[in-house]
């Protein structure tokens, strides 16, 4: 009669009237009760309670602290070697090198230095050279190639893309490869000697190959028509880069080596994300297991010194290292986990505290109502 | 210029001929074809395009678009842009043509309807659109209304037509009678008003053989109505088409934002102003390093001719404008919309909103208003239609101090009526209504009886009243009853045997107990608001005279004999029962008179009656003469049926801290009683306020009075002891609304519980919300079923319309519209809050995501010499936030639900967030911003420190740009998606998938972007072959991943764990306890009140009461028309509510 024959039962459909009428489809408006329309799709409904918190924070404590500490200690049984050659000390024996630079002239700088290992690098060692100061990842600077010259595109290769000026062209005819990275390529020449405790020099044999990536080598860059052997023939009609010394065809005598598929100008155009950077340079290979590959002792870095950085204070460094299977030293990650780790396990606790001294009165039977 | 004057008025005027096409076309008046759609085939492009470059994110786009075609600005493709704002585009045109196409269907349908028109004397079928101003056209029952007619002549007897408003203005169950003209063919020229939207309006006049007749609103029939009751009608074309006031009405809609919207905007601004001030940032540091590190590095990275460090700069500042353009969320005006869209889905798809009665389902018509459903604090509703059905039931009586109509069990115990209760067989009486029902045996068993005072009960019922009868078919009575009341109490005493049948001016014919009797009728006493009562004064067969009079128990009472004092000790305590039901009562009494008495009477009644100074007030003199010395019979209640569960959700929705104020254009004992019934008003309030005064003085009097006793301050203090009611009238509130008066009025209702305003015109509805509005920062709601909830329900922000029959005026200027009242519970507690956790949560996240991918970027300049050098591959922040991350969120806004539908309904409370603007305000705003900082920071930092001069495991490059920005914005996405995990609460299989599949996509994307097969074919699109394979299978980049998602999560966690543990929140309690089952609603106890108040409420204004005496409507006025429904005698008569005080 009054508010009391409202009953909720009506209001969810499960109405006779209707049902009653049987059989009959009469088409009504009734909303079609599936789980989708009526909300009422089955759902996992998580919540944040201490008994999934909580483990939660040690468990990830549990687990960060150990990865870190393996981490750490494979950082640290990375060896590696780093010697700055830039020359800005009047000291240092580059010095002259960097201060008398012309991009133009015919001799060439030389400079060595003399270092010492303090202990034996056992296994495959691979030397880099570290730029540091240099932008590389200037957007101007990314952008200025032609990815289908390098890729060997006969077209690009006589009509450079315009991201490449304003080294696109000079004296008319096509700079190949164009583009101010290109143009930039380091051209410093180092060579490792090791040097007998009796004096006598022994020179260190290099591996310049396998040093980009493979998918650089064989995907990425290739050279215009390689069914033509004669790279000569090939760039014939091509200017060479501006600050290079040397066509691109003659970076190597190894055919499978020169060109745009020489591995030294394929590391370089694989720009840096950060302005200090290291580019892998030569690969020293263990040639057995009983003599380590660089023994203890004293060396000599004989550098040719082509690649200024003086006018923009860059460094430049040489670098040995050994790797494991988390690549190269770098104790930030191991670190890293240790402390977030510790804070995970920190938080535990002080949550579990907090949860233990006022969490009891969290519960459902003082909702206001 | 008096010339000038007329010249311009009879160019306004509208000028037609019946009949006569010729004439009428050289006027060029719009036919009746209707057009509501927007585009054609061929404007629809052009048009839709252009409308949408005018929103400012599309022109924004444009411009982003502008700047990146600049070759030395350009730091993104063009395609970053022009991909998402295709998409944009198509997804609006698509939408826009779809909701085209339907409007031209609606057309098509409505024009092509057909309709029989006279031309050249014979009547032919011809299409509503092609119906011309001046056409004669025939309607037949049932029909709609083809245009604005001027009625000429009906079937029906005096001319006479029914029709239902019901798309006008909602009035269904009120049947409007109209007087037409009654000649066939006229030949005549009408003169009226240029088209306007007053409904209640019309002037005009038709000239016909030389005579001149006035026009008003009683003889015209407006389009949207139907024709009902009456076999045919002939009526003459005035308005047609786009002219009618039915479409004159319906252009203008209101265009509704909600408070998100205007927040947003807000922080769009704010968000412009901050993308300006990082560009600035960098574009100094540009400058900075140009001048520092740029002059000397030209060796390798020379400068284009004539660039010096400010020109850079200035470059830089826009080159970071489009790299940093994620900021400003674009996108994000499209994803609400969709989200919006498919919440209103949910609930047209509500299955607990749906009235299976009629047929209704919920319906949200505006689709961009949901989640302030969320934030609702007051509440205005309409009364009639609305919180009661408008339906009267006879329900109880006390006759001669006995009352009747309660249902007892063996035992004397009081039983609850339901449906099932076994009603009374009135088969015996085969002229009662079959749809009347009751349940007490011993009143029919006394009227069976024959005992006088029963049958005297029911005769007076019979006798005094104003109804009307038809009767079509023998014995098949239909009354035209002026109020409901009324007619409850004329069809409570037919069903017991005291048929009233027929009545002539002289006459009142019954059927008394199967035995026809004819009364003749002497004298109407009319009823009127000061009076409260009315009587007649009848003549019986026998020859006795007698004064039947009902009315307020108060005023019965001071006329009663002394003799009655007895009776009357009874029946007051009846009364006060019936009062505490919230049962609407009247008190009956009777009195035999004398005949020389009443001939003297009569004399002075004719005299005061003729006189032409004070009649009214002599009127009631004499009146007052003989209604003296009457003898009680008893009283009865009617009630006035609420619609289902009114009370229960009034209850709920105050339990959620929402505000009820009931308008109404009733009268202020009507209201009070409705407040009571639906427990707005309750006994024990300390104090119900009655603000009823006259003057603009009296009103602040008793404004202040309240306010003084309550000291209160400012308008946001509410705080005061107990509860208190606020009942104030239209009168008063017309003073209480003006400008120094309005906050002292705000400050009163709002220290209210529960605030009635009876007799307010529907303007003044509009003036209450927007006084609300205006001054409370709240969000408000509007309900009402009637077209005097029109502008109530427009200018609220929510405008809700009760549906049920088809097509009403509040339903189409509504945004939400269903059959019951108590849907309204359903569609705030669960479908608002939803929506409003929902759309907050999508915005948090939203804004979240955008934030922490684009600082990235920021932070990234301070290493790339503020060159504008993203960070991401250009194709990931093309497709960040189109793929890869905008399924799982539009997962999470529509799928989300922190609490169920019964939980919502156990703890009303939970709606307090919403109205609080708790989860997205300003403040949480900041607190985003400060959160994707921090994400940032980590995102781009932890790579950095870990790629840092590393090398892969076999010594090669990892730390070049390609691999650097792969890892970066994998970090990304991946911590993204894991704080996209912990927001949701609710993972449903959809979530699970669009969030899997999303990262799916991802790598399926990234690696086949990258893969040897897209270099070679596009060379220069895709340079960053091989960087997925070269990367992702370093040990030390999923460390990375790892570390710095767990740093991003890590201090959310914490933080909310603290939340939850030391200041849980209501909706955290909720959630926790969900294990246990919520307990089964609670029954609502049966009130019983033994206070002492009237429960007097008739809904009546003054009656026919000198019609049905006079016999004039029988007759065709022509330059004044007869009150068939006289208006109240307050000021505001012309625009009062219609619908109830008649």
């Amino acid at each position: 009669m009054m508010a009391s024959s409202y009953s909720a039962k009506e209001e969810d459909g499960h109405h006779s009237g209707s049902a009653g009428l049987g059989g009959t489809a009469i088409r009504t408006r009734k909303p079609d009760n599936t789980a989708f329309k009526q909300q009422r799709l089955p759902a996992w409904q998580p919540i944040l309670t201490a008994g999934t918190v909580l483990p939660a924070f040690f468990i990830i404590g549990l687990i960060f602290i150990p990865i870190g500490i393996g981490l750490f200690v494979t950082s640290n049984n990375i060896k590696e070697f780093e010697i700055d050659y830039t020359g800005t000390d009047m000291s240092s024996p580059c010095f002259n090198c960097s201060q008398s630079f012309s991009w133009n002239s015919t001799t060439p700088c030389r400079c060595v230095l003399f270092f010492s290992l303090d202990q034996p690098f056992e296994s495959n060692v691979f030397m880099y050279y570290g730029l540091s100061n240099f932008y590389q990842n200037h957007r101007r600077y990314v952008k200025s190639r032609d990815d289908s010259q390098l890729n060997g595109d006969e077209r690009s290769l006589k009509e450079p893309s315009k991201e490449c000026e304003p080294y696109r062209t000079n004296e008319n005819k096509p700079i190949a490869p164009c583009g101010a990275i290109a143009n930039s390529m380091f051209n410093d020449t180092l060579d490792l000697f090791y040097i007998d405790p009796n004096g006598t020099q022994t020179q260190i044999p290099f591996i310049k190959k396998g040093i980009a990536w493979w998918t650089d080598k064989h995907v990425k860059f290739r050279n215009p028509s390689s069914s033509n052997p004669n790279l000569t023939a090939v760039f014939i009609d091509t200017a060479k880069p501006v600050n290079w010394r040397k066509p691109v065809y003659e970076l190597d005598t190894d055919p499978e080596n020169n060109g745009f598929i020489n591995e030294d100008f394929i590391v370089w155009m694989r720009t840096a994300a950060l302005p200090t950077f290291r580019k892998l340079y030569r690969i020293i290979q263990k040639k057995n297991n009983m003599t380590p590959t660089l023994p203890r002792g004293n060396y000599s870095l004989e550098v040719t010194y082509n690649y200024p950085v003086r006018s923009f204070e860059g460094r430049k460094r040489m670098i040995l290292s050994t790797i494991s299977w988390m690549g190269g030293k770098n104790p930030f990650l191991g670190i890293a986990y240790i402390t977030v780790g510790s804070i995970c396990f920190f938080l535990g606790v002080v949550l579990l505290f907090i949860h233990h001294k006022y969490g009891n009165r969290n519960n459902s039977s003082d909702i206001p109502n | 210029s008096c010339c000038l004057f007329l010249y311009f008025i009879s160019s306004e005027e509208r000028h037609l001929r019946a009949n006569d096409r010729e004439f009428n076309l050289s006027f060029k008046y719009a036919n009746n074809a209707i057009k509501t759609s927007k585009y054609n085939v061929f404007t629809f492009l052009p048009l839709n395009l252009f409308e949408q470059f005018q929103r400012l994110a599309n022109a924004y786009f444009v411009f982003l678009l502008i700047l990146q075609l600049i070759p030395q600005i350009s730091s993104l493709s063009w395609f970053t842009t022009v991909v998402p704002l295709l998409l944009v585009l198509s997804i609006t045109l698509a939408k826009d043509l779809s909701d085209d196409i339907t409007r031209h269907k609606n057309d098509n349908h409505v024009n092509n309807r057909k309709v029989e028109v006279l031309i050249n004397g014979e009547l032919k079928s011809e299409k509503w659109m092609n119906v011309q101003v001046g056409d004669i056209v025939k309607l037949e029952n049932n029909e709609f209304v083809t245009a604005d007619l001027l009625l000429l002549s009906s079937s029906e007897p005096l001319n006479l037509i029914y029709i239902e408003t019901a798309e006008l203005d909602g009035l269904v169950s009120n049947r409007f009678i109209k007087y037409s003209i009654s000649i066939l063919y006229i030949s005549g020229e009408v003169r009226c008003e240029p088209p306007n939207n007053r409904l209640d309006k019309f002037t005009g006049t038709l000239t016909m053989r030389g005579e001149t007749f006035a026009l008003d609103n009683e003889r015209i029939l407006l389009r949207g109505c139907t024709l009902r009751n009456t076999e045919w009608c002939f009526g003459l074309v005035v308005f047609g088409g786009p002219d009618t006031k039915l479409m004159q009405n319906s252009g203008k809609s209101v265009f509704k934002r909600t408070s998100i919207d205007h927040l947003m905007n807000v922080l769009v601004m704010f968000i412009f102003g901050f993308l300006a001030f990082m560009c600035t940032i960098l574009s100094i540091g540009n400058a900075i390093w140009e001048y520092q590190e740029g002059n000397s590095f030209i060796t390798f990275l020379p400068r284009a001719d004539g660039a010096n460090a400010s020109l850079s700069a200035f470059l830089t500042f826009w080159s970071y404008v489009i790299i940093l353009n994620t900021v400003v969320p674009i996108s994000l005006y499209v994803s609400v919309e969709i989200l919006r869209l498919g919440n209103s889905y949910f609930i047209d798809w509500d299955r607990k909103m749906y009235h299976v009665k009629s047929d209704t389902p919920a319906q949200a018509r505006t689709t961009t208003l949901n989640e302030e459903l969320g934030q609702i604090k007051y509440i205005f509703s309409d009364k009639t239609g609305t919180l009661t059905q408008n339906i009267m039931t006879f329900n109880r009586c006390s006759i001669n101090g006995k009352s009747y109509g309660e249902v007892v069990d063996f035992a004397g115990q009081r039983v609850e009526v339901t449906e099932k209760t076994e009603k009374i067989d009135f088969s015996w009486n085969s002229l009662a209504d079959s749809k009347f029902c009751f349940h007490d045996h011993k009143l029919v068993e006394a009227v069976k009886s024959g005992s006088p005072e029963v049958r005297a009960f029911f005769r007076l019922l019979a006798l005094c009243h104003t109804v009307m009868a038809e009767e079509k078919t023998e014995g098949e009575l239909f009354y035209q009853a002026q109020s409901p009341d009324e007619g409850a109490l004329v069809t409570a005493a037919r069903n017991f045997g005291f048929v009233f049948r027929s009545r002539t001016p002289e006459t009142i014919s019954l059927v008394e107990m199967g035995v026809p009797t004819t009364y003749e009728l002497l004298a109407v006493l009319d009823f009127n608001n000061v009076r409260k009562r009315m009587s007649v004064i009848v003549r019986s067969p026998e020859g006795k005279l007698t004064l039947f009079c009902k009315g307020a128990d108060t005023i019965i009472y001071e006329r009663l004999h002394p003799s009655s004092s007895k009776l009357m000790e009874v029946t007051t305590e009846h009364l006060n029962e019936y009062a505490g039901e919230g049962l609407r009562t009247l008190a009956l009494a009777y009195k035999d008179l004398d005949e020389d008495e009443f001939e003297k009477w009569k004399e002075r009644h004719h005299e005061a009656s003729t006189s032409l100074e004070d009649r009214e007030a002599k009127l009631d003199t004499i009146y007052e003469e003989i209604e003296k010395d009457l003898l009680l019979l008893g009283a009865s209640a009617v009630e006035d049926k609420l619609q289902d569960g009114v009370p229960q959700t009034i209850e709920q929705l105050a339990k959620a801290d929402i505000k009820i104020w009931v308008l109404t254009g009733d009268k202020q004992e009507t209201a009070e009683n409705i407040g009571y019934s639906c427990n707005m008003l309750r006994e024990e309030m300390k104090e119900i306020f009655i603000v009823a005064a006259n003057t603009a003085e009296e009103v602040r009097e008793e404004l202040k009075s309240r306010l003084l006793g309550k000291k209160s301050q400012v308008v946001e203090d509410e705080k005061v002891d107990g509860e208190y009611g606020l009942v104030i009238n239209g009168h008063s509130l017309a003073f209480a609304l003006q400008k120094d008066m309005q906050l002292e009025l705000l400050r009163t209702a709002c220290m209210c519980q529960a605030v009635i305003c009876c007799r307010v015109t529907p303007l003044q509805k509009a003036q209450v919300v927007e006084l609300v509005k205006k001054h409370k920062k709240a969000v408000t709601l509007a309900i009402g079923d009637g077209a005097n909830d029109v502008s109530m329900i427009k200018t609220a922000h929510i405008g809700v319309g009760i549906s049920g029959q088809e097509g009403m005026q509040a339903v189409l200027s509504s945004d939400f519209s269903f059959a019951q009242f108590r849907y309204l519970q359903r569609l705030l507690l669960v479908h608002g809050r939803w929506s409003y956790l929902r759309m907050c949560k999508f915005l948090r996240y939203f804004f979240y995501k955008n934030f922490t991918f684009t600082f990235v970027h920021f932070w990234y300049g301070f290493f790339c010499g503020f060159s504008a050098q993203t960070v991401y591959d250009e194709w990931f922040i093309t497709l960040y936030n189109l793929v890869y991350t905008a399924l799982p969120v539009i997962g999470l806004s529509i799928f989300d639900q922190d609490v169920n539908d019964r939980w919502s309904f156990q703890y009303p409370q939970l709606y307090a967030p919403g109205q609080l603007n708790q989860y997205f305000s300003k403040m949480a705003f900041a607190r985003i911003l400060l959160h994707s900082c921090y994400s940032s920071l980590v995102l781009f930092f932890i790579p950095w420190a870990a790629m840092c001069d590393t090398v892969r495991d076999d010594g090669k490059d990892i730390a070049d740009y390609q691999s650097f920005a792969l890892l970066a914005q994998t970090c990304l996405l991946i911590a993204v998606s894991v704080q996209m995990g912990l927001d949701t609460y609710y993972w449903t299989a959809v979530n699970q998938f669009f969030l899997w599949g999303s990262l799916s996509v991802y790598f399926a994307v990234t690696f086949t972007m990258y893969s040897n097969g897209m270099y070679l074919i596009f060379t220069s699109s895709f340079p960053f072959i091989g960087t997925a394979r070269n990367s992702l299978n370093q040990p030390n980049v999923w460390l990375t991943i790892f570390l710095t998602t767990i740093l991003c999560i890590l201090p959310v966690v914490a933080k909310r764990f603290l939340f939850i543990q030391l200041k849980p929140t209501i909706n955290d309690k909720v959630r926790q306890a969900k294990a246990v089952p919520p307990p089964l609603p609670r029954k609502f106890p049966r009130r019983r009140i033994s206070t002492r108040r009237s429960g007097y409420a008739f809904s009546h204004a003054r009656g026919y009461g000198d019609l049905v005496t006079s016999g004039r409507f029988l007759r065709i006025p022509v330059k004044s028309r007869p009150a068939l429904f006289p208006h109240t005698d307050t000021m505001h008569t012309e625009t009062l509510d219609n619908k109830i005080t008649y």
